[in-house]
């Protein structure tokens, strides 16, 4: 039987997986939007076992709107990506030095 | 109430959405090289919205759609200021835009949207809706960063902005799912009172906490979650830059609240510690930071960083003064940095940005008038004396000290000493320093009255400031 926290442990991995993604990742954007996009569906597991195991439905309506708002937010990542590499005929993290940040 | 007699108290937010949609459609089907129509109707929308609001304003606090939505005096002062704000940026941006040919339709809707996003976060009552209105805003700034096409800073920006402002949600997220499976309930008011219900303390609440702070940490921009903050600054437009910095901020100042206090007031003694630790970070690094910087509009960024630590310091002092203080200094806030990014757009003009510190020597031979209004303006936010901005630092101090946190005022005091250093620096280039151009200023009488306005308003409340003090400590007592 799986237990609450085995989809917890789950899902906090993938979390950290997604986080150390976009800090480690220094070659490619489009790896950037993956994590993020693995960060919100962590989240999505975080909610739906959490709204199964407590028999409660909002949980799941929640994970819907995180899943819209994940899929207009890709929307967007992919049409900046578009921009700056039109501009920068690149797409390597390391190259993003223009602006010290 | 049923559902429909509820609807009364979302037409502000329902109108905007109409409207922003029928100015979005004009927009495509009326195309015209300088997108007047589309300015206009996004003005007259605005000022639709601050009557809507104004009209029915809350006196008493309503939850309604079950429990998702809260009408309450804070939401209304605060909309009618994002409304207002928002007015004057569109001003200043619209000569800023046709002057660098910029402009497009699209950054006036996508204002609105934003706009409409903020409003849904200063009500929001769940969870959900804050996450909701916080997607709305935050989507909308990332496209309006980017919406300069040709600059490689501007498209560099928005990809950084994008990328640690999606971590942040997503941290923020994590958050919210660690609270909802705690506490079993999405609403604030609910969950507040689970949290008063548990004896001692509960480590996976705390552990939720920890990450919904960070979230909060990352939109204010304080340390050490700031460095989105100076590039994104620097790297987009100066309209993009003016909108970002003024608005977005009440909105970030009603979602720690409505988070914080309504959602998680009972711990106060456990959100207390981290966010003087960041109040204080951020007041260090950004006043120090910001003084050897040589661009104006970074400069600004790091004194965003400073003033945000500031602000914060009187939400952690945890009482309704606190708050009150923390609203009214976030208000001012807001309308001094409008001035000075307004300034910096009035000296700029055809492919040229006037964003370096030197742009300003010499301002006073050049512009008499401008200058003074720069000094109002520099004097308010380093917190000379008679200036609104040192009442603002005033109310904060006064309600950390009245918790007896006076080695933290003293800190504050201290690093706002230092940061003065660097406003009061403009001020020797504008009167002391010889000009490096004698270009005469050329703006729009529109954009000069505005901006004379909009530093003569920085005076005036300086003398006055209890009036809008009382409207703060009324909005936030309900």
């Amino acid at each position: 039987m799986l237990m609450l926290t085995d989809v917890l442990v789950l899902a906090a991995i993938l979390f950290c997986i997604s986080v150390a993604g976009i800090f480690i990742n220094r070659k490619n954007v489009i790896i950037l939007l993956m994590c993020i996009e693995l960060m919100l569906l962590s989240v999505n597991m975080n909610f739906i076992a959490f709204s199964h195991f407590h028999g409660d439905i909002r949980g799941q309506v929640f994970v819907f709107f995180i899943l819209t708002v994940a899929a207009a937010e890709s929307a967007i990542g992919l049409a900046i990506l578009v921009v700056l590499f039109r501009k920068r005929k690149t797409i390597n993290v390391a190259d993003l030095d223009t602006l010290k940040g | 109430m049923t559902i429909t007699a509820e609807l009364v108290f979302i037409v502000p937010e329902i109108t905007l959405l109409v409207l922003a949609c029928i100015i979005l459609i004009a927009d495509t089907l009326h195309i015209e090289k300088h997108a007047t129509l589309t300015y206009w109707l996004a003005q007259i929308a605005l000022i639709v919205i601050i009557f809507l609001v104004l009209i029915d304003f809350p006196d008493e606090s309503k939850r309604l759609f079950f429990g998702n939505f809260v009408s309450d005096s804070m939401s209304g002062v605060l909309k009618v200021s994002i409304c207002a704000i928002t007015i004057c940026v569109f001003f200043y941006s619209y000569d800023y835009l046709k002057e660098h040919e910029l402009i497009k339709g699209e950054y006036f809707v996508l204002g609105l949207f934003a706009v409409l996003g903020m409003m849904v976060m200063v009500s929001a009552n769940s969870l959900l809706t804050v996450y909701l209105g916080l997607e709305l805003m935050s989507l909308s700034l990332y496209s309006m960063v980017a919406m300069h096409r040709e600059s490689q800073t501007a498209s560099e920006a928005a990809m950084k902005y994008f990328v640690l402002g999606a971590l942040a949600s997503g941290i923020l997220l994590y958050g919210i799912s660690i609270l909802y499976g705690v506490s079993g309930t999405l609403e604030l008011p609910a969950l507040s009172a689970y949290i008063e219900a548990q004896s001692g303390n509960n480590i996976l609440l705390v552990f939720g906490l920890v990450f919904v702070i960070v979230g909060i940490a990352f939109k204010l921009g304080l340390v050490p979650f700031h460095m989105w903050l100076p590039d994104v600054y620097e790297g987009s437009p100066t309209s993009v830059t003016l909108f970002v910095s003024t608005a977005p901020k009440l909105a970030a100042f009603a979602m720690a609240i409505r988070l914080l206090v309504d959602g998680m007031g009972p711990m106060a003694g456990d959100w207390q510690g981290m966010l003087i630790i960041l109040s204080v970070l951020s007041m260090a690094a950004g006043n120090i930071i910001a003084i050897s910087q040589t661009n104006i509009k970074r400069m600004l960024a790091y004194s965003t960083i400073a003033h945000m630590g500031f602000f914060m310091l009187g939400i952690a002092s945890a009482t309704q003064l606190g708050y009150a203080g923390s609203m009214f200094y976030v208000m001012i806030y807001a309308l001094m940095i409008m001035g000075a990014f307004g300034m910096v757009i009035l000296l700029g003009r055809k492919g040229y940005e006037a964003d370096n510190l030197d742009d300003f020597k010499g301002l006073s031979d050049r512009s008499p008038w401008f200058a003074f209004i720069m000094l109002i303006l520099m004097f308010s936010m380093a917190g000379v004396p008679p200036f609104i901005g040192f009442w603002a630092k005033w109310f904060v101090l006064k309600e950390i000290i009245a918790n007896g946190y006076i080695w933290l005022a003293t800190v504050a005091v201290i690093l706002s000493v230092i940061g003065a250093y660097y406003y009061l620096r403009i001020v020797k280039l504008m009167y002391f320093d010889k000009p490096q151009q004698m270009t005469a200023i050329k703006a729009s009488q529109e954009m000069r009255f505005i901006l004379s306005l909009n530093g003569l308003s920085l005076l005036f409340l300086g003398f006055m400031p209890g009036a809008l003090m009382t409207l703060c400590i009324r909005a936030i007592g309900y």
